[in-house]
């Protein structure tokens, strides 16, 4: 499964949705997914990835990860996946 | 209905092992956070805090006791001799069978379980130390005090997380009021610096890598701390009758729960806790003249408590002063509010706030007299005293000059 395949679902997942109701130009708002879900997000991105996520919920403009929408979410892991496996 | 006094305090934080110490402390605008200094600190990504430092429990303690003991208990025996040496009470007799000690912790003996695990998950033992539990459970701490000064009445451990110092409080403030105790120990602990404690709450993403900036603009997060605070609460004529040295008055309370989110704030929920504060002690918000803040440092809390503020009181929201000692301690948990009611009763006896250090932006949605980063010479004569908990449940204290 390609990166963006496995981020959709777990954005899916967390919003309860099918995977298929998940558009690259949602944002987590469209979706449902509140502060907290965003927290357990991306916990389960960094598990699934192995990867660490800068983000503080406190000032989630100014973390070094754009969550803006879903396809900035994957563009984010992509980054931080070349940057932290090399 | 009784008058209800303080005649003693104790405490042990990062700003200081006794009241004198942490006083000076807050005057000064010192900080006492700093870097975390414990096993396996490098494996977490939050590295700084309110740790205790020089309190060591050898020579304190002895052998057996040290095997009863979590540091949240000597934290607190230590601020209860302190508090209770000061009121200058022996309990005995009928004294003794009537008051108690009711004292908040949010988890207890975090260090014994983090321990405990690593002997049997981390290094395959089989066998742990018999008195584990004893020494984790969130009441030893209650029940190390009553049975270190003979108080056979009214005892338990309130754990309303971060809320827990002052709903324990409260509980003891009730009962000397209605009389069913002439004098509780009360106050609360935490000691939660230990690597599952701090990686627990990590996961939640709220917690800041470098400083604690409650109501400033670049606020990013709270920052924990460890110790105790403990006082004695004493029915008002009780106190006069032997000549106490009458530190305030708890002059009111009231709780109230948001029921609405396990971790997001209610401003509604506050401002009935405040507001019902003031009922309760039948003052006008026009008297109040400081408050000591929730104040996390986080963005959620510090927007909401400013204007729960506003909310409860209206124009003089702007006259009065509120400052989060938290910058200066960080957040004991359990037992921040046991440390803050210091900050109180400074302003109420020395005429000093406490300020927010660590301030270096002004933000809109905290526009409120900050005490910003030097403490204020200030006549006051009834402050408050908030705690509001994850879980959404608000314990908020008034008190007043004598």
């Amino acid at each position: 499964m390609s990166i963006k395949d496995k981020v959709i679902g777990i954005v899916a997942e967390q919003a309860m949705l099918e995977r298929s109701d998940v558009a690259l130009e949602n944002t987590l708002e469209d979706l449902g997914i509140d502060s907290l879900g965003l927290v357990e997000s991306i916990f389960a991105i960094e598990e699934e990835f192995d990867i660490q996520i800068p983000f503080n919920a406190n000032e989630p403009q100014s973390s070094d990860f754009d969550i803006s929408n879903v396809q900035a979410i994957i563009t984010g892991i992509e980054r931080l996946i070349a940057e932290q496996k090399n | 209905m009784y008058r209800v006094v303080i005649t003693g305090a104790g405490t042990v934080n990062a700003l200081g092992h006794d009241v004198s110490e942490t006083l000076a402390a807050m005057r000064e605008g010192k900080c006492g956070i700093g870097d975390l200094d414990f096993q396996d600190v490098d494996r977490l990504a939050i590295k700084i805090g309110g740790q205790v430092r020089g309190f060591e429990a050898e020579g304190r303690y002895n052998r057996q006791q040290m095997s009863l003991y979590d540091r949240f208990t000597q934290f607190t025996l230590a601020a209860a001799k302190e508090a209770i040496e000061q009121a200058g009470l022996t309990f005995s007799g009928d004294l003794a069978a009537r008051s108690g000690v009711i004292l908040g912790t949010a988890a207890g003996g975090v260090s014994t379980w983090d321990q405990n695990y690593r002997l049997v998950y981390e290094e395959g033992k089989n066998r742990v130390h018999p008195f584990v539990v004893p020494k984790l459970m969130n009441n030893a701490a209650a029940s190390h005090v009553s049975m270190e000064w003979n108080l056979k009445g009214p005892s338990f451990t309130v754990a309303t997380a971060c809320a827990s110092s002052n709903h324990a409080m409260a509980q003891a403030f009730q009962m000397v009021r209605t009389g069913m105790a002439p004098v509780m120990v009360t106050g609360g602990s935490e000691s939660m610096l230990c690597f599952g404690g701090v990686k627990a709450w990590e996961g939640l993403r709220v917690m800041s890598k470098d400083a604690c900036r409650p109501f400033s603009a670049n606020r990013n997060g709270m920052v924990q701390g460890e110790g105790a605070g403990v006082f004695v609460f004493e029915e008002y004529e009780h106190a006069r009758a032997r000549g106490a040295d009458i530190l305030c008055e708890v002059a009111g309370f009231a709780m109230s729960s948001d029921a609405a989110d396990i971790v997001m704030p209610s401003k509604n929920g506050a401002a009935r806790a405040m507001s019902g504060a003031l009922a309760d002690a039948g003052v006008n918000a026009d008297e109040v003249g400081y408050i000591n803040a929730h104040g996390t440092g986080t963005a959620a809390n510090d927007k909401t408590e400013c204007a729960a503020v506003a909310d409860v009181f209206g124009p003089h929201a702007d006259q009065l002063m509120i400052s989060s000692t938290k910058s200066m301690h960080g957040h004991l948990i359990g037992g921040t509010g046991a440390v803050e009611l210091l900050a109180c009763i400074m302003a109420l006896r020395e005429g000093v706030i406490a300020p927010t250090i660590g301030y270096e932006e002004p933000d809109p949605e905290c526009a409120l007299d900050v005490v910003p980063n030097e403490a204020r010479d200030a006549k006051v004569d009834v402050v408050l005293s908030n705690a509001f908990a994850f879980g959404g449940m608000n314990a908020v204290l008034a008190l007043r000059k004598v």
